[in-house]
């Protein structure tokens, strides 16, 4: 009974007039989609649980690892300084790899080729800390990624991934986001996908993760296989995501639900 | 009746073909027998003993309608002064469909100047929550709130 | 070592009531899980939570494993002098972290 509904929901959500994209004045972060107790709980740093991953970061940043003997420090000094805004242009283009990058990309290859050490794994407390650390110093700047003409052809893959329909329920990611952004699925607010605050803390998870977690998360919702961890797809999605929220303001460590 | 339809949608959203975790181990949220009103009962009682429980004086703040019942936030204020003679000793919190009827036990003492604690709980599904609170003359006040909880979409977690 | 974050107020008057916040980093593990395989991921919960000032015991909590992870609780006391706030929290598998803030009161 209650599976049948649910496929009535989704089939419904589905059918719906595909819509253009979301009008400039209409984008709203997941914040504003939060009950006032969530939002209160990543206003206020004491009360933010990320805020112990952005500490953890802090002590790592100044730790010297890897046959390099340096600390991140050693060559960026404060991070306050020299990281502030970077997150928010992140994913960014990697010339040596002519493509993007995200940010957990882009602090792995300073562990790979400055530190001399081996890589973090993808969700992994060190790599989570260290991303939550450097995009804390974006706090409140506006999102900026996408801009670099040479990504444009990786915004439009993305694009189109964003709108291509997969797995057994045969959704796209704009069936939900873009069509139905104002509804809600059992309960929970469908939201417009904005990735304002990552890494964060979501409540379901008792932990913060990084963007693809949470894109992967949501392939699986629609009961399609997960690309794989830092796979092209997914930093497309990514930068897709990041550049149709240009403008909006950083909030990591966010909450959500 | 409302745990069979999570368990469904829940199943329904999340991952076809198992359960995904990071670090390695996959994880099956089990569900074990739920805390019992009679559990529910002896818990209070091994707190209270045979003393009578009065409803009045506690104010249990808990949003009727949660997000995520992985972190619910929750605020126990009591109406009492708190001065040598009359104060508040003790507040204990308690739910009723957990595998487990505890919450958590909060002891104060006149110093506090407010009796008032706040935290974040786990409610495996909608529920009662039931705070108790202690005064310094050994009587018992509590206040009961009910607990609607949804559950997230897009989960990795199979039930 | 797992982070903490507290919250107290530099400076008081005496006779303030000041609210205390905490929170700690622990993942809370409430030990009714099972892995995919069938084995019960085993409890490892902060059981304890206590709070001195200036070396007399003016908080404590027993927490069980409905105590949401990374563990925020907050309270009030009545502050009477300058000093220190210590906190101790004790857990499973020997778990046992504290923390202390100072405060100045006028
Ligand atoms: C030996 C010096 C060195 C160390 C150590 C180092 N980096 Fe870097 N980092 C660089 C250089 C140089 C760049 C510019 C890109 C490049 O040439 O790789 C950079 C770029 C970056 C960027 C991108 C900045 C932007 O504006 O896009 C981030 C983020 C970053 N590093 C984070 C870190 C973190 C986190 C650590 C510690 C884990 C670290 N780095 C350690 C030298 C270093
Ligand atoms: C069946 C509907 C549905 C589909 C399809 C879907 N999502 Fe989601 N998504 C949700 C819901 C519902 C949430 C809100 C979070 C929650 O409570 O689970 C969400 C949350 C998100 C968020 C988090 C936003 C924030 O505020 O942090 C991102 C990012 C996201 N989705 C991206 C995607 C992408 C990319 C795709 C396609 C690969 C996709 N979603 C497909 C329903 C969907």
């Amino acid at each position: 009974m209650k599976l049948l509904g649910c496929i009535a929901v989704l089939t419904t959500l589905a059918g719906a007039a595909v819509a253009a994209e979301i009008p400039q004045a209409e984008r709203r972060s997941g914040y504003s989609f939060m009950t006032a107790d969530t939002e209160a709980m990543q206003d206020e740093d004491t009360a933010n649980p990320g805020m112990l991953w952005v500490l953890d970061g802090e002590a790592l940043w100044k730790r010297r690892a890897g046959a390099a003997d340096k600390a991140c420090a050693d060559c960026h000094n404060d991070a306050r300084a020299s990281m502030k805004g970077v997150a928010a242009h992140y994913p960014a283009f990697e010339k040596t790899l002519g493509r993007p990058v995200d940010l957990e990309q882009r602090i792995n290859l300073c562990r790979t080729n400055h530190q001399q050490a081996s890589p973090f794994a993808y969700e992994s407390r060190d790599l989570l800390a260290l991303s939550a650390y450097v995009a804390r110093q974006s706090r409140g700047m506006p999102i900026e990624a996408g801009s670099d003409p040479k990504l444009a052809p990786f915004v439009e893959k993305g694009r189109e991934l964003f709108m291509q329909r997969q797995g057994q329920l045969n959704l796209g990611c704009i069936n939900c986001h873009d069509d139905n952004w104002d509804k809600k699925l059992a309960g929970s607010a469908i939201t417009q996908a904005h990735p304002t605050g990552y890494p964060l803390y979501r409540l379901e998870w008792q932990s913060l993760g990084s963007l693809q977690r949470r894109l992967r998360a949501c392939i699986t919702g629609v009961r399609a296989q997960a690309y794989d961890w830092g796979s092209p797809e997914l930093v497309e999605l990514e930068l897709y995501l990041m550049s149709r929220a240009q403008g909006m303001k950083m909030e990591a460590p966010a909450v959500r639900p | 009746m409302a745990n069979a339809n999570h368990t469904t949608r829940r199943t329904f959203l999340g991952l076809a073909g198992g359960a995904v975790a990071l670090g390695g181990v996959p994880i099956v949220t089990v569900r074990p027998a739920d805390a019992t009103p009679a559990m529910l009962s002896s818990a209070i009682r091994n707190i209270v003993g045979e003393a009578n429980v009065r409803t009045g004086k506690v104010k249990l703040d808990i949003p009727p309608l949660v997000e995520n019942g992985n972190t619910v936030p929750m605020t126990v204020s009591i109406a009492s002064p708190m001065t040598a003679d009359h104060y508040v000793k003790s507040i204990h919190v308690f739910n009723e469909k957990n595998p487990q009827p505890n919450i958590g036990n909060f002891y104060l003492g006149p110093h506090a100047g407010r009796a008032q604690v706040s935290t974040r709980i786990r409610l495996a599904d909608s529920q009662k929550v039931v705070a108790i609170a202690r005064l310094s003359d050994d009587t018992f006040w509590s206040a009961t709130a009910d607990v609607v909880v949804t559950l997230a979409a897009c989960t990795e977690e199979a039930i | 070592m797992p982070s903490a974050l507290i919250n107290v107020p530099a400076k008081a008057k005496r006779g303030d009531i000041i609210e205390i916040k905490t929170l700690m980093s622990h993942i809370m593990e409430t030990g009714y899980r099972h892995t995919a395989s069938g084995e019960v991921v085993p409890r490892d919960i902060i059981t304890s939570f206590t709070c001195r000032y200036n070396g007399t015991e003016i908080f404590r909590t027993d927490l069980y494993p409905a105590i949401a992870a990374n563990p925020f609780i907050t309270f009030f006391t009545t502050v009477t002098e300058s000093g220190k706030f210590e906190f101790e929290w004790i857990g499973d598998k020997g778990f046992s972290e504290t923390a202390s803030a100072s405060i100045t009161v006028e």
